[in-house]
């Protein structure tokens, strides 16, 4: 493992721990861009090119942002009266820690029976593309569909309810 | 450790910060922060065997990390809308305030 692959994982779950763990929700927001980030190193580091550069697009450039307009659009950002976190919050921590140690254990596990085949080749956009309009079409036909529809509900849903205060 | 055991080690201990942002949070938007992190452990877990896999040149564990890139944006879009929706309706986006199904 490379020096690269050490500082975005600790980018990464830094950020996350930090977007998890922090009181104030804008801060939550910035931490979380810090987790995507370092999550496109990843995948950068993996040579997998499209898919960091789409990570950024998507996730530091539109949810992220999203995020953050949805913050700043309810009122009252201050931290609550009764704690940021739930009154169950051992039992939550302690089901997250389990789902761990289970995916862990399971990973360590079956390490010998992983494939182990070297990286070859360096995929281009060119191949991505091709394989986006011959083989896979009728799933991008579907996600562009899907978009679509989530892009009009997202309006109707926030919309006002009443014509009057539109 | 092989790089592919360190990548998926990873991605369990993203995808469990991720649960445990979505069990012990309040707020209804921190808990969607929680489920994109789960998201993107998933698709961390897709890259890397796509990439250590036998046959990298299919494409398969790429063309299914982007779908699944399209279909969290579509997600948190809706996701958000639905939290300042509620917040219009109850003044509040505490989950442990929302507690009757009535509008």
């Amino acid at each position: 493992m490379n020096i690269a692959f050490y500082v975005s994982a600790v980018l990464t779950l830094a950020g996350a721990l930090a977007s998890v763990l922090l009181k104030n929700k804008v801060h939550c927001a910035l931490a979380l861009t810090v987790a995507f980030t370092g999550l496109a190193f990843l995948f950068l580091n993996l040579n997998a090119q499209f898919a960091g550069f789409a990570e950024i697009m998507v996730y530091v450039g539109a949810v992220a942002i999203l995020v953050v307009f949805a913050i700043l659009l309810i009122k009252g950002s201050e931290t609550p009266l009764h704690g940021a976190f739930s009154r169950s919050w051992p039992i939550g921590a302690t089901i997250a820690a389990g789902i761990f140690a289970l995916l862990g254990w399971a990973v360590i596990e079956s390490a010998s029976h992983l494939p182990k085949n070297t990286p070859t080749h360096a995929v281009t956009v060119d191949q991505i593309g091709q394989a986006l309009v011959y083989r896979y079409v009728l799933p991008l036909e579907v996600v562009a569909i899907l978009l679509t529809v989530a892009l009009i509900g997202a309006v109707i849903i926030a919309l006002h309810e009443d014509g009057r205060t539109q | 450790m092989t790089p592919l055991t360190c990548y998926l080690l990873v991605a369990a201990l993203l995808f469990a910060i991720g649960l445990a942002g979505a069990l012990i949070r309040r707020n209804a938007i921190l808990v969607l922060i929680g489920i994109e992190l789960m998201l993107n452990a998933a698709n961390l877990n897709l890259i890397a065997f796509w990439r250590y896999g036998p046959h990298p040149e299919l494409l398969t564990g790429m063309i299914f990390a982007i779908f699944s890139i399209a279909v969290a944006a579509a997600e948190a879009a809706v996701g958000l809308a639905l939290v300042i929706h509620i917040h219009r309706h109850t003044k509040t986006t505490y989950l442990d305030q929302i507690n009757r199904m009535k509008g």
